[in-house]
């Protein structure tokens, strides 16, 4: 079911959620708890796995560590852990950083997991982010595998040619590469360009399939924001 | 450097939003007067490379190693509002697909890896190509180096104003700046580099030396009629107020990346920060191993004027943004 | 009248390079032609001239009685199809089916019309099961097909081909050369691959140092070793022109 809810439904409901997330006092734990919990229906009843939630949720890790780097160089009242001064007011900030951000990233795992890259670009478009800019996503999504299957040859051919990059004294090698990748991508920019012209394009793209959606749909889709929010609401 | 949910209270993260709405307004704008109807597929592609130069690793200094943040490149090689539009359709797709970086912290991503870094690098190439003509490489390595730090230095002051964690300002200023001028010179190695190259092949696909090449001459190898080529990807002539605005914002940006750190002798921010200079060297031990030690020690007293600085940057871009779109958009009625 | 007539074209690129000589071919409707030449010859530079992506410095195009002209660049992008050498440059949109509906959606064509051209030209090249599929998801042949589909879709009067058989295995290249037998429209075809012109195309143009420089029936042209030579193309090793 929530992998066939309109696209523009599930963005909407994602991005609302995290705002009421992110507005959340940090010392209302419960809310935190129930949020998750939320999160954990959505997973289930969408039948995502769990390891493939968990492997998705690795991108966070280099900001836990910033996290927990703040009860160490946080200000304010101190006390000590395991011979370790640590800052209260730290505490609580890593605590709100990993707690939010942990559900912020699960939710956006979700929305990828249940809907196809093009979905969520006619999503955006029908919540009116701006078409060209939907055209630039949508190109980049194109052309990121052509692109990053070029860039993989690259490093092939340097690899076997015994290159390893280990020091800064490699770094041209890698900028060479890095710009004989632009050149191509350049290059290929402006064929697809000449291809789309030659079959009659004139500056606007035309929309070819429109996704929309029903109220019971909206419904469906921003019941997870408004059970977040009634969870806020009882909180304060 | 994606900001996550939760890093920024609802309010920053909100206005740091309109702050990237409005910007990248402004370049859609510009890119399109750019790039007419090549916009899409070529910004499109530009964001693709942009991407996937990311993910090349590059060695810092023993056993750490730093990705580039690619603003700096991107707005030398293909112009400031292209530039900024493959940033932010960079970070968009990164927060949307692949959850890296959160859907909250969008605007505070753009204003930062985008806005940020390709207006800093852009203002510094600006000024060192302006200072010494035809010097593309080596101002393509300023411009990298110093977009770093100012980027890190402008997450630091928007952390001051909107973050969730009560960290005073200079010691942390002084942590990013440091560890990021280290990073920046990777990307100002990388970047120069990679400009050079592009410039050894394809000398007229670097927009940021379209000015400095020389003039073709055409020659009719049988007397026929002039030939009508496909559209130069020159780019247009910059409006009056674009140098200007540029140049500033350079400037400014520029002095607040330098100064924080030739400003570190000054004694009058040590104080301040004298009593957490012990967490500080055990904060750097924890992440970023023993090199950086010495750096910290020297570098602990910055002046909290430095990120006065930052901020009179980003209010600089800020209202030029907004003169600037309101300057178009009197042409379009006229 | 003629698909397909070029009259004294030459052209030279904005950095002063010139490609073209005065160029002149004719096109009979319906006829299979190969455009032979080596690397360099200019090949590349005609094919942008056939739909206005290049104007012509000197001399002129007509496709089908429309000269091209800034004025008449859409009616003649729509009669000219370009099938590029790299699919991945022609297919840029995010399903097969909005790939091939490109073309149609952007002459005006919506709704049921569109879906019913889409599914046509597909079914032509045999891949209407991939229709909801990324392009990326298929292989190089599959994709060529494709590409061959999304130009079909704009019912072009002439179908222009930049180096159909590149990269394709044996099995890819024969469906191939299937699918073009059986489509009934006129074919230009850019190509180094002389067997495969011999195999498709009853006559063939060889162009060198940017003028046409040899026309007549592809068997004659590949007999003669001596012209091949001087135009620096060659038959594969072991291939002999079969005799009738």
């Amino acid at each position: 079911m929530v992998h066939r809810l309109p696209p523009q439904c599930k963005l909407l409901a994602v991005l609302a959620f995290a705002l009421v997330v992110v507005a959340t006092p940090r010392e209302r734990f419960w809310a935190f708890a129930a949020y998750a919990a939320l999160l954990g229906g959505v997973a289930l009843a969408a039948r995502v796995p769990v390891a493939h939630m968990v492997r998705r949720m690795v991108i966070e890790v280099p900001f836990v560590l910033f996290a927990l780097l703040i009860p160490v160089i946080g200000l304010g009242e101190r006390i000590t852990v395991l011979g370790l001064s640590l800052s209260v007011p730290g505490l609580w900030a890593a605590w709100n950083i990993l707690a939010k951000a942990t559900l912020g990233v699960a939710a956006s795992v979700l929305l990828a997991a249940t809907t196809e890259p093009r979905e969520v670009l006619i999503g955006a478009q029908r919540l009116r982010l701006p078409g060209l800019l939907v055209q630039i996503a949508m190109f980049m999504l194109r052309y990121l595998d052509v692109i990053m299957d070029e860039m993989r040859r690259m490093r092939v051919a340097r690899e076997s040619r015994g290159f390893e990059a280990r020091n800064f004294r490699q770094i041209p090698v890698v900028a060479r590469s890095a710009g004989a990748l632009f050149i191509r991508s350049y290059e290929r920019g402006e064929r697809v360009h000449l291809a789309m012209l030659s079959r009659g394009y004139s500056g606007r793209m035309p929309m070819i399939r429109d996704i929309s959606a029903s109220v019971g749909q909206w419904g469906t889709a921003l019941a997870l924001p408004a059970a977040a929010l009634a969870v806020l609401g009882l909180s304060l | 450097m994606h900001v996550p949910d939760g890093f920024f209270n609802a309010a920053t993260s909100i206005s740091a939003g309109v702050v990237a709405a409005a910007g990248v307004a402004v370049c859609l704008r510009g890119a399109r007067r750019e790039l007419d109807d090549r916009t899409a597929p070529m910004a499109g592609l530009v964001a693709a490379f942009v991407f996937a130069v990311q993910m090349l690793n590059f060695p810092v200094a023993a056993g750490t190693s730093g990705h580039l943040l690619g603003g700096a490149l991107a707005a030398i090689l293909v112009g400031p509002y292209t530039g900024v539009l493959c940033m932010a359709v960079v970070l968009l797709v990164q927060g949307v697909f692949f959850a890296d970086g959160g859907l909250t912290a969008l605007g505070v991503n753009i204003t930062l890896m985008g806005l940020v870094t390709v207006l800093a690098g852009w203002g510094v190439f600006r000024l060192v190509t302006g200072l010494v003509r035809g010097q593309v490489v080596v101002a393509a390595f300023l411009a990298a180096l110093v977009s770093v730090p100012v980027s890190a230095l402008a997450f630091t002051l928007l952390f001051w104003i909107g973050g969730t964690a009560p960290i005073d300002v200079g010691t942390v200023a002084a942590a990013m700046g440091g560890v990021h001028l280290l990073i920046g010179i990777g990307e100002g190695l990388i970047t120069a580099a990679t400009v050079g190259a592009v410039l050894a092949v394809r000398p007229d696909l670097v927009y940021g030396a379209a000015g400095l090449a020389k003039p073709l001459v055409l020659r009719g190898a049988d007397g026929s009629g002039t030939p009508v080529g496909e559209p130069e990807p020159a780019p247009a002539a910059p409006g009056a107020l674009r140098p200007f605005l540029l140049g500033g914002v350079g400037v400014t940006l520029v002095l607040a990346g330098l100064v924080s750190f030739f400003a570190s002798s000054s004694p009058d921010g040590l104080e301040a920060v004298a009593e957490d200079k012990g967490f500080i060297d055990r904060a750097a031990d924890h992440l970023f191993g023993s090199w950086a030690l010495a750096d910290y020690g020297e570098v602990g007293g910055i002046p909290v004027g430095v990120a006065g600085v930052i901020g009179v940057g980003l209010v600089l871009v800020l209202t030029g943004a907004v003169a600037y779109a309101a300057r178009s958009r009197n042409q379009i009625k006229v | 009248m003629n698909s397909l007539e070029v009259r004294q074209l030459a052209y030279a690129y904005p950095d002063g390079t010139q490609a073209l000589f005065g160029v002149d071919l004719s096109i009979a409707r319906g006829e299979r032609v190969a455009l032979l030449g080596p690397n360099g010859a200019g090949k590349t530079t005609l094919v942008m001239h056939l739909n206005g992506i290049l104007t012509a410095g000197h001399g002129s195009v007509t496709v089908a009685g429309t000269p091209v002209r800034k004025d008449t660049l859409s009616e003649v992008r729509q009669r000219v199809g370009l099938v590029f050498q790299d699919p991945d440059d022609q297919l840029f949109m995010p399903t097969v089916r909005d790939d091939v509906a490109f073309g149609p959606a952007n002459a005006g064509l919506r709704g049921e019309d569109l879906d019913r051209v889409v599914k046509d030209a597909l079914e032509r090249v045999g891949m209407l099961d991939a229709v909801d599929r990324p392009p990326h998801h298929l292989s190089f042949g599959q994709r060529r097909r494709v590409a061959v589909a999304t130009v079909l879709a704009m019912e072009p009067e002439i179908l222009v081909l930049d180096e159909p058989s590149s990269n394709l295995d044996p099995a890819a290249r024969r469906e191939l050369a299937e699918i073009l037998r059986s489509l009934d429209v006129t074919v230009l075809m850019v190509t180094h691959d002389l067997p495969y012109a011999l195999e498709l195309c009853e006559r063939a143009l060889i162009l060198s140092d940017g003028v046409i420089a040899a026309d007549g029936p592809t068997r004659t042209l590949l007999s003669d070793a001596e012209l091949l030579a001087r135009h620096r193309l060659e038959l594969p090793y072991g291939f002999a022109v079969p005799v009738l």
